[in-house]
């Protein structure tokens, strides 16, 4: 039941990286694609009706793992603690600037949102990566499964490790690109004209750069954290993962040369679920390892909550996606095609 | 220890408290719009849709206002309550992962309809939409309360061999009679509030001679709404709540009452200090014997005081308890006083020209909000010292390794970033109101373009 919600957890949070991401990642690379303010319209109302949804996400993968893995909850939140507070901070400026941003004509407002929806979601995006990176890397676990970790040490790896470190902070990087290409080929699908042209020229060069760290990446963790390669060489089937990738990534760099613009993004989708998903099956059964003491880490069985919870949660965690699913496809439908220049309507 | 609990529970309080203040109108401005958009559907007249979309405006801002600094709640129960996350959440977290799954899509997906789909949807898909905005807001709001009723009431749990605290019936938890009552009140307050802020903007528009047409719409909607939820607040909803403190929390109706000593035929006290040195009530305006009455129907029915109860499980700020409970009550009695008499003169057809209650409806406008707070402030300081009621000390459910200095660090970050949204808010909500329903197209943000 525990490698049920596990898997359920993770899916949750896939969807919210792959949803929120590229609304994020447009955000990041929003004053880089939109010069003057229709342009910056096209990228807002690409994202404007759905983006509030996507965060959702956000908050009922929260949820979950908090019902399913408490334990895991209370030690990843309390020992993140600032690192949270500041990605909350940052939720709320960038909610506020999309919502915020369209409800008074003057340049002077205008701009200040752009500029704080852009910084917002770039370091957003910098912040979940690093955030990931500790995860795989570990955490200071004590005996009683708590942990604390400062914003930044002495940016080394070892006992006492802060929440950036040269490793978290090559995740964070990753992330961010990640993301920006995510968001570049989101945008290139939703918009025309000049945005669109930029947004694919920017994708170019960032295809490249993700195809450097994703190999400089993986070499670093499987030597940080000796779980993942164990975990591949004992369950051979898991290279389908990394495989997935790869074929996300090899899809994009083709899809865009043959200028289809949802199967490049359909590609970008594929090649974060299978990173994410690769990260999470090397760590399996491990939700946080100890840098401490391995028989402090937080595993599946360790963090989960009581089996008729589990049970009685599976029920109506069914029908509650089925639901989901039904109103995801009904407002992505709603507001399928292109967002035209200056089209004075919001999406529809 | 104590100071860094201190600092955790000031950091909740201040982030609950200012995130209420836009749900309690969210959920019941769904309602009234839904009202409004019933209205429409049944008369085709387009009146009361533009009167919608007014509403759906001030409703898209307080909704963003809502889920910014709604998000950071759920968060702080990992973040600063950890060994509370650790040993309940696999009860309490079963509400709030169902409030994600279940409220927030369905809300966020129709809201997008709502507010840009009008003309995409026709009339019936509209007020559909409406529907579902309404249905997912209230919702919302019942996994919450059931999450708050379980730390007031715990119910259907077992406790396991480490003292972790196991889900034992999930309809139980769900249905827990005090979730029932407490959701009640909560979201009458709820449409207090909206009636209140409906008929006050009419009421603004009636004494300034704009929007007429409008105006009147708001204030007559605004005034049978306010009507019923006060009353439907005091009975059956308070009283019922009143009656389950009696039963399971009496130390708390002491606290809240005043009544530091255990007697027959207890007053109940409309004014008065409590002093806790002396034990007693300075200054006392009381109605003798009524609190017998109200808590048992007798009027001298014993009542147990502060007295009769271990001073360890005393609420630890009594006089806070005590004077949040008395506002939200007087105030909740002015609420009954003011829309009664408004209906009255809706009745006789004077109302509209009536200055003096239009004027006391729009001076209204911020007392629902002091007394759906205080009323949060009773319930919540009520449970203390308990975090889960006669379950787990607060004390107990702190994160151990979060540090005053960085809890402090945060406090005044949220306070910083509250207040500049507090402003934004104001800023834009008046805007929407100085420019009126007849502004309102059918697109929200299209004036930009």
């Amino acid at each position: 039941m525990q490698t049920v919600w596990f898997c359920l957890v993770a899916i949750m949070i896939a969807m919210y990286v792959v949803l929120d991401g590229f609304d994020l990642g447009a955000g990041a690379i929003h004053l880089l694609v939109a010069r003057d303010e229709s342009e910056r319209q096209q990228v807002i109302r690409s994202i404007g009706p759905v983006w509030d949804g996507n965060e959702v996400w956000l908050l009922a993968a929260g949820g979950t793992l908090y019902f399913a893995f408490p334990a895991l909850y209370a030690s990843s939140f309390s020992g993140f603690y600032l690192p949270l507070m500041i990605v909350l901070w940052l939720l709320i400026l960038r909610g506020a600037a999309v919502e915020f941003r369209g409800h008074v004509a003057s340049a002077v407002w205008v701009n200040f949102w752009d500029i704080v929806f852009a910084g917002a979601s770039f370091l957003l995006a910098g912040f979940y990566g690093a955030a990931l990176g500790n995860v795989v890397r570990g955490v200071p676990l004590n005996q009683q499964g708590y942990f604390f970790e400062a914003l930044w040490t002495n940016f080394r790896l070892g006992p006492n490790t802060g929440v950036l470190d040269w490793y978290t902070i090559i995740v964070g990087v990753t992330a961010l690109v990640t993301l920006m290409l995510h968001g570049a080929l989101w945008v290139a699908l939703k918009t025309e004209g000049p945005v669109r042209d930029r947004s694919r020229r920017l994708a170019r060069g960032l295809w490249w750069a993700i195809l450097a760290l994703t190999i400089v990446l993986t070499g670093i963790t499987f030597k940080i954290q000796p779980e993942v390669p164990t975990n591949l060489s004992t369950r051979p089937w898991g290279y389908l993962f990394p495989a997935v990738a790869l074929v996300g990534l090899g899809g994009m760099a083709w899809f865009s040369r043959k200028q289809d613009e949802i199967k490049s993004f359909l590609a970008s989708c594929t090649y974060i679920v299978g990173m994410l998903t690769s990260a999470v099956f090397g760590l399996y059964p491990l939700v946080l390892p100890a840098s401490t003491n391995p028989a402090y880490s937080l595993t599946i069985d360790n963090a989960k909550a009581d089996d008729y919870g589990l049970r009685v949660g599976l029920a109506w965690w069914i029908i509650g996606m089925v639901l989901v699913t039904g109103y995801t496809i009904y407002v992505y439908r709603s507001f399928a095609g292109k967002v035209k220049i200056g089209d004075s309507e919001k999406g529809y | 220890m104590l100071d860094a609990l201190l600092v955790h529970r000031l950091h909740f309080a201040y982030t609950v408290t200012f995130h209420y203040l836009f749900p309690q109108l969210t959920m019941g401005l769904a309602l009234l719009m839904l009202i409004l958009k019933t209205l429409a559907l049944q008369s085709g007249d387009e009146h009361y849709n533009s009167a919608a979309r007014f509403w759906a405006h001030i409703f898209g801002i307080n909704f963003a206002m809502g889920v910014v600094t709604g998000i950071p709640m759920e968060f702080q129960f990992g973040t600063n309550w950890a060994q509370f996350s650790r040993a309940a959440g696999g009860v309490i977290g079963q509400p709030l992962a169902m409030e994600g799954v279940f409220s927030f899509f369905l809300e966020s997906s129709f809201l997008g309809l709502f507010l840009f789909g009008e003309k995409r949807l026709g009339p019936r898909g509209h007020w559909w939409a409406a529907c579902m905005v309404f249905l997912g807001s209230w919702l919302s709001g019942y996994f919450i309360i059931a999450t708050d009723a379980w730390m007031q009431y715990p119910v259907a749990y077992r406790l396991g061999s480490h003292g972790e605290i196991i889900l034992a019936s999930f309809w139980g938890l769900l249905l827990n009679p005090w979730a029932i009552w407490q959701y009640a009140h909560n979201m009458s307050g709820a449409v207090i509030t909206a009636a209140f802020v409906m008929a006050a903007v009419g009421a603004f528009y009636l004494l300034t001679k704009q929007f007429l047409a409008h105006g009147k719409t708001f204030v007559r909607v605004g005034v049978i709404a306010g009507l019923i939820a006060s009353l439907f607040q005091l009975i059956p909803s308070g009283d019922a709540q009143g009656r389950m403190l009696a039963e399971h929390q009496p130390v708390t109706l002491a606290a809240m009452e005043g009544v530091f000593e255990t007697q027959r035929g207890a007053p109940i006290a409309l004014v008065g200090q409590p002093d806790l040195q002396n034990r007693r009530l300075d200054n006392p305006l009381v109605v003798p014997r009524m609190l017998s009455f109200l808590t048992y129907r007798r009027w001298m029915s014993e009542v147990k005081g502060l007295d009769a109860f271990p001073q360890q499980d005393w609420p630890d700020n009594i006089p806070l308890l005590y004077y949040s409970y008395h506002i939200m009550v007087g105030l909740g009695t002015i609420f009954i006083a003011i829309m009664v008499l408004s209906a009255w003169k809706l009745r006789k057809g004077t109302l509209y020209v009536s200055r003096g209650m239009l004027w006391a409806l729009m001076l209204s406008l911020p007392f629902p909000y002091i007394a759906n707070t205080a009323g949060w402030m009773t319930a919540e300081i009520g449970r203390q010292p308990w975090l889960i009621y006669g379950l787990m000390r607060t004390q107990a459910g702190v994160s151990p390794q979060v540090s005053s200095g960085n809890v402090w660090f945060t406090l005044i970050g949220f306070m910083g970033m509250y207040t500049v949204l507090s402003i934004l808010f104001l800023f834009l909500v008046y805007r929407v109101i100085e420019r009126g329903p007849l502004a309102s197209s059918s697109q929200p943000e299209a004036r930009t373009a």
